[in-house]
């Protein structure tokens, strides 16, 4: 299976999620990918060890989740376009090197097919337990981009879409699948190359000598240079100044981290992206992402049955939220409805937007199995009574 | 007033100069090795644009940022992947892991062993100084059986790693152990690392006068190299199971280790050669640059 001369399957398959993600991988350019055997995230590392041979890529097995999250990172600095995919055991190993990618502004893609936890917890059954370790996972204040798919398509489409965050803003995207999402399988539709939208990596244009690592615009994101191209730089997890050389003081700190952190929050609207349904006239807004949105549909069609006008948001980028939006929303509408399959993790932000201008209701699960929907349609009859 | 004529540095193309002075303590070893190390890269590297340093954390982990090369200082123990995924997804390069004790072997020993069993193509340097000095003196997998360290104050109870024959039982290629005394040695060897394919490991035993040296009542860096240069025994082509270290014992010096067997690289090449159509991978490996023009070392 080859594929066209970039290796994408143009047409239509039935995949499953993780499947699906393996071959948007190659679709978005990927061509090097480390990874360790985890369930439920293995299939996608299968698939890229059968598929980069034809397709010009490298796969390695590593020999442990620590060693995959940063061969990716030197991969990165050789010219390719990496990823590494793991589960919540192994996402809990690649925490520092999280932190590394932001703190050196690597472009590359986590994926996490979330499973219940804490500790070895339940390997084979979903949850989306590991939302805030996405976002704080590694130590320090850094930001990074979190992207949910609810369907084994948006496993192919939203990948590219990670590839092309991470190139722009110069950040590790972390990609949450879950379980469900990962073993369920569906038509994915891969489109001709001419039709995926593929961000270039920024590369400067200066000359050696003048290049410097860390040198950004006024878009905060520094150009790219790659090793063996003749700048003789200097990379570090140390803070660092524009040369890229350590600097060990309070004000080189507050430069480069604030810059780290703007990079994102000064764009949360070029980056956000979500999908509203019925929100116009709605009493109550259900907020969902990942596999929790597709079970919610079902609850919202039978509530709009009984004439409750409750809308519908789903969260495609999570991370980082939309905070504006969540307060404008809050102050037309009398409730929030969050379910998610963990004690409440994401509900926690939308509590602090709608801040106390309307109720926020959180379902919650421990994990194991989606909600049912009858849950999550009580919890909106009850949000409007 | 006569001036003395100023004595132009021989290595000062490869040293970023605007970092000096350094952080290493008057007597550490560390930057006799970068000083060697540079010799051997002016003698042996043709291309210093393809040639790339990689270290983890500590005071070793400082050589990338006081080498005029590309260079990247990584998180503590993980130099060896980084450099794994760096070489595999640009071939043409030559990459050199140089880095601590503590860093390489402890924290990071499992990735030593792994790089050692796939015969990464990389260099390994180990500046072994036998214990954490970067925090302060504590004791490590190589400090020796009853010497002191601030988390060891009454003398380690565990026996320490014999490098060499760690190095080679896992399937380096190249293994070579000298001391900050060994200068010539020392050069020689990292020229030999460096052009050999796969796995290549050099050991360097060096002073820390200031914390491992003073406490275990071993004298100043000076006092350290005269012991080094009396109480080094070199036995080239030794058995490596005789390479242990010992507190106040002689230490064996040598290139232990100098065989050939296929890297990584190559014996990723030829397996894709056999399972892909012949046209396909001669397309793919012309792509695919060969590694950068080495020389190896006069006289």
């Amino acid at each position: 299976m080859l594929g066209d001369n970039d290796g994408i399957l143009s047409g239509a398959h039935f995949l499953d999620g993780d499947h699906a993600c393996a071959e948007g991988a190659i679709a978005a350019g990927c061509n090097f990918v480390a990874g360790y055997p985890i369930t439920p995230s293995t299939e996608v590392v299968e698939r890229l060890a059968w598929r980069f041979p034809g397709t010009g890529g490298t796969f390695i097995q590593m020999e442990d989740e620590i060693a995959s999250s940063i061969a990716i990172q030197g991969a990165v600095w050789a010219g390719a376009k990496a990823m590494t995919v793991s589960s919540g055991p192994g996402i809990s190993l690649m925490l520092e090197h999280i932190g590394l990618a932001a703190m050196t502004e690597v472009p590359c893609v986590f994926v996490n097919v979330q499973r219940g936890g804490p500790s070895t917890g339940l390997p084979t059954l979903p949850a989306q337990a590991d939302m805030m370790q996405a976002r704080w996972g590694s130590h320090g204040d850094y930001e990074v981009i979190a992207l949910v798919p609810n369907s084994p398509q948006e496993c192919f489409d939203l990948i590219i879409h990670a590839f092309n965050l991470s190139e722009q803003y110069r950040v590790p995207v972390l990609f949450m699948m879950d379980e469900v999402i990962g073993h369920m399988t569906e038509k994915v539709v891969v489109p001709p190359r001419d039709q995926i939208k593929i961000t270039p990596r920024r590369y400067t244009k200066l000359p050696p000598g003048e290049y410097e690592p860390y040198r950004a615009g006024d878009d905060l994101v520094p150009d790219f240079a790659k090793a063996g191209d003749g700048h003789r730089f200097h990379i570090t997890g140390l803070t660092h100044n524009e040369k890229g050389y350590p600097v060990m003081n309070a004000e080189c700190q507050e430069q480069l981290v604030c810059r780290l952190v703007d990079k994102i929050r000064t764009n949360v609207e070029q980056i956000s992206f979500f999908h509203e349904d019925g929100l116009e006239d709605a009493d109550v807004v259900v907020i969902t992402y990942g596999i929790s949105s597709r079970v919610t549909m079902r609850a919202i069609r039978e509530a709009r049955k009984k004439g409750v006008k409750v809308g519908h948001l789903r969260l495609v980028v999570v991370w980082p939220f939309p905070e504006e939006y969540i307060r404008r929303l809050a102050k037309q509408i009398e409730a929030f409805v969050v379910p998610e399959i963990n004690l409440g993790q994401v509900v926690l932000e939308v509590e602090r937007c709608a801040a106390g201008t309307c109720d926020v209701i959180s379902i919650q699960h421990a994990g194991g199995a989606v909600h049912k929907p009858r849950t999550i349609y009580d919890a909106i009859v009850e949000a409007v009574r | 007033m006569s001036m003395t004529p100023a004595v132009e540095n021989p290595v000062e193309q490869l040293l970023r100069s605007e970092r000096m002075p350094h952080i290493w303590c008057p007597g550490c070893g560390i930057g006799t090795t970068v000083n060697c190390f540079a010799r051997a890269v002016e003698e042996c590297v043709s291309d210093l644009d393809n040639l790339i340093i990689v270290s983890g954390i500590g005071c070793t982990g400082r050589v990338a940022g006081y080498l005029e090369l590309d260079s990247f200082h990584t998180t503590h123990g993980r130099a060896i992947p980084f450099a794994t995924g760096l070489k595999l997804a640009n071939p043409k390069l030559k990459v050199v892991v140089y880095s601590g004790d503590g860093d390489l072997i402890a924290i990071g020993g499992n990735h030593f062993i792994h790089a050692a069993r796939r015969n990464a193509d990389i260099t390994v340097i180990c500046v072994n100084n036998f214990n954490y000095a970067m925090t302060g003196g504590q004791i490590g997998p190589t400090t020796p059986l009853d010497a002191v360290g601030t988390t060891s104050p009454y003398g380690v109870c565990e026996r320490p790693f014999n490098l060499p024959f760690l190095a080679e039982s896992c399937g380096a290629v190249y293994v070579a152990r000298w001391t900050a005394y060994h200068v010539r040695q020392m050069t020689r060897a990292m020229c030999e690392a460096l052009n050999k394919r796969g796995f290549s490991f050099v050991e360097v035993i060096t002073p820390c006068p200031t914390l491992y040296e003073r406490r275990n009542r071993l004298g100043s860096g000076l006092d350290r190299m005269q012991w080094f240069k009396e109480n080094s025994v070199i036995k080239n082509g030794v058995d490596t199971r005789e390479c242990d270290i010992a507190l106040r014992q002689k230490i064996v010096c040598g290139k232990f280790v100098d065989v050939d067997r296929p890297s990584l690289l190559e014996m990723v090449e030829a397996k894709m050669a056999s399972v892909l159509h012949r046209r396909r991978w001669e397309r793919m490996s012309r792509e695919q640059q060969k590694p950068i023009a080495m020389r190896p070392m006069k006289g």
